[in-house]
């Protein structure tokens, strides 16, 4: 989506600058906007899909293509922005087309169509093939494709027990006016808020003999909270402290033994988000900031929620072990990587301290990247990307992985849309748990000097991955072991190999969460996904801090 | 045909707008042509290309709006996305806000649709994208770049009897180009609404040599250095600081141009007197679009006269309430400069460092519009009006508030991005950190 037309549904100014800058990309995830109710229908079924994907994969076949996939897509999406008590919007689109991919004199070819008739699929299916000849003219070397064996026909489906689009419009509306409601109870001065849902009814299908129809959902509820004191001429912001996540409407619900409460600072949320009590939590929160104590630059231990370090897994870690990065497929927009194929092989490059053990993994529950199948009909897994501190894997997809000496696509091939051309994205990148004993409120205990951070804040990284500085929504000051109050104008900068390095000690698996950005923009034109990245609580020591408050 | 005619569109939008029950409808028609081709280690690696023609109808009862979206044209289709947008319309809340539309404009008539631009075709890509690869292939050099070109309009139509239409192309190209053993990095970029005035070939050059040159690059301390910044990196922060502008965040106290005690700085002399940027749809190099989605007129505006904030935008309902016109944010904007070249502001400089581009800036503050990037395919430093030697790239942390306060020298202009900026000489710009990225 581009930005200018997300400013257009949203109804936001500035607002919209505040938003993830993901949101850039292309012009299908906006699709037809519809009623609410058309939002429930059932789309086209399955032996029409199967119907259609053979006169593609047939069309293909007879002008030449010795491969093809195609992927029959129909992506629903419910967005809904309020501010104060008003609704600025409700948006309800669908998008539905096929796009066909096809490898013709050893060189790809891609086109789409959303007019579904057997005449225009077999018609788009010949452009694919024409334009992969007419490629190959300036094409080096021929595609080399990892074998997949055929899965036949399957289904898949994300794991819910409330489909969002079932529940009323009036029901998630009167939600949102609570959560403003009870921010501006609280004494916040302005407050935006957004439920964003999406469906995914992705069919695929290949000449390997895969049938594949999986059925993805995922969501984000969100707010932003301002206070001002006009006074002062100050202003601070607090954002939601959710994940989006790959759950359905069952998240908004309150479950206590979904949330843990830090002793002098906020409450946190793991399967189950209360959006009405962290909105007033954020309002008292953006208040504090207001006064907060403006931190001392210099070194500090980090102990980073994950709401917070998810956001760095990301970055340091998800996007430079992205296959085509490392070769220079990304090297005009995001850049190449510094974890170069040579560390890989060296087998001893110390990504991080050894106990540092980060997963790749589209199997795991509730996060945004699973799913049964990837955009290459490849079946999902977990593999290990940072073993005990030392890089032993990339993320690849089938036309990539022989350049790791490996025979097997890792399953990392992602399309926005049907008519997009799918290419290599990052799966959940997850830091795994300690293995001791050990929550939050130890490592706390245990730290002399440092800062608490969570939320998402200000993020950059180099186009090499190497340096980076990120903010947060709230930073605690820890002294001797305890939150003594709370810090203003923090952002942590460091170096991605020293920065894993310094990673101390990790909270258990109870303390386990999940962060997910939900519009994660690559490509040229530019596409979104949207991914999970999973961790508890971490302590990295001796990180440096810069005080970033400015007076103009 | 996914480019209609003025006549052909009018024609759409008037039958869409007598099938109206509603208080008040407004309808948008867009449509247009797009082709891209990419390549990444001297060879294509993917090319693509759409038509689309798509109809918007917004529906109003009272202070309700509903949106219907629809891409087929057959009399029945269209009553029947008319009847969902009132459909909509009904089941939605009252919006408090909501301000009538617009009744007829007066609009500027830029000329932005060029028809060599609107005729490209895969060949012509090709052939682009070619010539830049055999040109870094021929330097042993490994190349990275993306061509993109675009024919649309867009035509507007409502109740109160507004109609607007408009056409443009675009094309844009952007290439990285990086040395064998990974130590030196290149970039050039350029747009125009015509395509004989993109020069592939002088693009690829200014990249090869900026790869060249910026190999084996030189540690400096972080701090605070004179930069000069090419238009494509000072654009970037103008750019935020333009459409940050917005009065209602300033009104309410959360935006850069709100004050101590309430109140806002128009009028204010914020930036170095130097500093005049204004709109301007007319203007030839940077054609804009002649109206906003709400269908007001983009004219020329004066953001800022000699470093003096002369206006914000006003969204129509926050015009309502402050007794302004509703004034829409811009989609380019010409920053003033001086007749200098880049390479004779480099001349006329004692020691200072040259930035090529920016890369991954995101806002740190929003009430001192402070931000954070690096610095990227291209770094030098120039002692005594030379470009000595490469130096290795730096985070910045830096508000386009303060670099504009701190200016020494402007260039000529040049188009980067859709907007005109000149390249300028700036003072204490504030380099945060050092990265090893190349």
């Amino acid at each position: 989506m581009k930005r200018r037309d997300f400013v257009k549904l949203s109804g936001f100014g500035m607002g919209a600058t505040l938003l993830p800058a993901g949101l850039l990309a292309g012009d299908p995830v906006a699709g037809r906007r519809i009623s609410a109710e058309e939002l429930l229908n059932p789309g086209p079924d399955v032996a029409f899909k199967k119907q259609m994907a053979d006169v593609a994969l047939n069309a293909a076949k007879s002008k030449g293509a010795t491969y093809t996939d195609v992927r029959i897509g129909r992506y629903l999406r419910q967005y809904l922005f309020t501010r104060e008590n008003k609704v600025q919007n409700i948006v309800n689109s669908e998008s539905y087309g096929i796009g066909i991919r096809v490898i013709a004199n050893g060189t790809w070819g891609f086109a789409s169509t959303n007019e579904m008739t057997p005449e225009s699929i077999a018609y788009t299916a010949g452009m694919a093939v024409e334009m992969a000849k007419a490629n190959a003219e300036i094409q080096r070397e021929p595609v080399v494709l990892a074998p997949q064996k055929g899965v036949g026909e399957k289904s898949w489906k994300t794991p819910i027990q409330k489909n969002a689009f079932e529940i009323p419009v009036k029901e998630k509306i009167d939600l949102l006016m609570e959560v403003n409601g009870a921010a501006l109870k609280k004494g916040a001065s302005f407050v935006t808020s957004n439920l964003f849902f999406v469906n995914e009814q992705k069919y695929f299908a290949s000449t390997d003999g895969s049938y594949i129809d999986q059925d993805v959902h995922r969501m984000w509820p969100t707010f932003t909270v301002t206070a001002v004191n006009k006074q002062t001429g100050r202003f601070k912001t607090r954002d939601a402290l959710s994940a989006p996540i790959g759950m359905g409407y069952e998240y908004l619900s309150d479950n206590p033994a979904e949330k843990m409460i830090i002793p002098n600072g906020p409450t946190v949320y793991r399967y189950a988000y209360n959006m009405i009590e962290d909105a007033t939590a954020a309002a008292l929160q953006a208040r504090e900031k207001l006064t907060a104590k403006s931190v001392p630059a210099g070194k500090y231990d980090m102990i980073l929620d994950p709401s917070n370090l998810g956001l760095t897994i990301h970055e340091s870690v998800g996007h430079p072990l992205e296959l085509d990065r490392v070769l220079g497929y990304e090297a005009n927009l995001a850049g190449t990587s510094f974890a170069t194929m040579e560390k890989l092989q060296s087998k001893n490059f110390q990504y991080g301290s050894n106990i540092v053990n980060l997963v790749a993994d589209k199997t795991q529950p509730n996060t945004m990247g699973l799913v049964g199948y990837d955009d290459e009909g490849v079946p999902c897994k977990q593999w290990p990307l940072v073993k005990d501190g030392i890089l032993v894997n990339f993320q690849a997809t089938r036309d990539q992985v022989h350049l790791l000496g490996e025979t097997e696509s890792q399953g990392c091939s992602f399309a926005e849309s049907w008519d997009s051309v799918q290419f290599q994205r990052m799966p959940n990148v997850s830091l795994q748990p300690g293995r001791d004993k050990y929550s939050i409120h130890d490592m706390i205990r245990d730290t002399e000097k440092g800062i608490y951070i969570l939320g998402r804040g200000s993020s950059s990284i180099d186009q090499q991955r190497y340096n980076f500085q990120f903010s947060g929504q709230l930073f605690y000051e820890i002294r001797n072991g305890a939150i003594v109050g709370m810090l203003d104008d923090v952002a942590y900068q460091s170096n991605t190999q020293e920065f894993w390095n310094s990673c101390a000690r990790i909270c258990d698996k109870d303390d386990y969460r999940l962060f997910g950005t939900f519009f994660d923009g690559k490509g040229q034109p530019g596409q979104v996904s949207a991914v999970s990245h999973g961790c508890p609580t971490t302590r990295f020591n001796g990180v440096n801090v810069i005080n970033t408050g400015r007076k103009i | 045909m996914a480019i209609l005619s003025e006549q052909d569109a009018r024609k759409i939008i008037d039958k869409v707008l007598s099938y109206s029950r509603a208080d008040e409808m407004k309808v948008e028609l867009t449509g247009g042509r797009s082709g891209n081709i990419r390549f990444a280690r001297n060879s294509v690696s993917t090319a693509g290309a759409s038509n689309n023609l798509s109809l918007s109808i917004t529906s109003v009862l009272g202070k309700k709006t509903g949106t219907s979206d629809i891409n087929e044209f057959d009399d029945a289709s269209l009553e029947k996305a008319v009847r969902r947008a009132e459909e909509m319309a009904r089941l939605a809340p009252e919006n408090p806000e909501y301000v009538p539309m617009p009744g007829p404009q007066t609009y500027a008539k830029p000329q932005a649709f060029v028809e060599t631009t609107a005729n490209m075709k895969a060949p012509d890509r090709a052939r682009l994208a070619g010539a830049s690869i055999r040109s870094i292939m021929t330097s042993q050099l490994s190349g990275a770049g993306f061509l993109e070109d675009s024919a649309t309009f867009n035509a507007i139509g409502n109740s109160r009897g507004l109609f607007g239409y408009h056409q443009s192309t675009d094309v844009n190209f952007s290439l990285t180009i990086r040395t064998p053993d990974g130590t030196g990095s290149g970039y050039a970029a350029g747009d125009f609404n015509d395509v004989s005035k993109l020069d592939t070939g002088a693009l690829t050059d200014i990249a090869i040599q900026k790869a060249k040159a910026s190999q084996k690059a030189v540690a400096l301390e972080p701090g605070k250095y004179t930069v000069i910044l090419e238009p494509l990196a000072a654009g970037e922060l103008i750019q935020f600081m333009i459409r940050a502008m917005d009065a209602r965040t300033a009104d309410e106290g959360r935006s850069f141009l709100g004050k101590k005690g309430g109140g806002t700085r128009l009028g204010e002399k914020l930036l170095d007197e130097r500093v005049t940027i204004y709109s301007d749809p007319a203007n030839a190099q940077i054609p804009g679009s002649p109206f906003s989605p709400e269908g007001y007129a983009h004219q020329k505006v004066v953001w800022f006269d000699k470093g003096v904030v002369k206006n914000m935008s006003y969204s129509p309902y926050w015009a309502q309430q402050k007794g302004a016109k509703p004034l829409p944010q811009p989609s380019g904007f010409v920053m003033e400069g001086g007749t200098q070249s880049l390479a004779e502001l480099i001349k006329g400089t004692e020691k200072g460092i040259l930035v090529t581009r920016f890369w991954y800036t995101r806002w740190l503050d929003p009430q001192t519009l402070l931000y954070t990037g690096l610095t990227r395919d291209g770094t030098f430093y120039i002692d005594n009006g030379q470009i000595k030697h490469p130096v290795k790239n730096f985070r910045f942390n830096e508000s386009p508030v303060i670099m504009l306060n701190n200016l020494e020298a402007l260039g000529r202009p040049v188009r980067t991005r859709g907007n005109l900026v000149p390249p300028m000489r700036i003072r204490d710009f504030t380099f945060s950190s050092l990265s090893d990225a190349v």
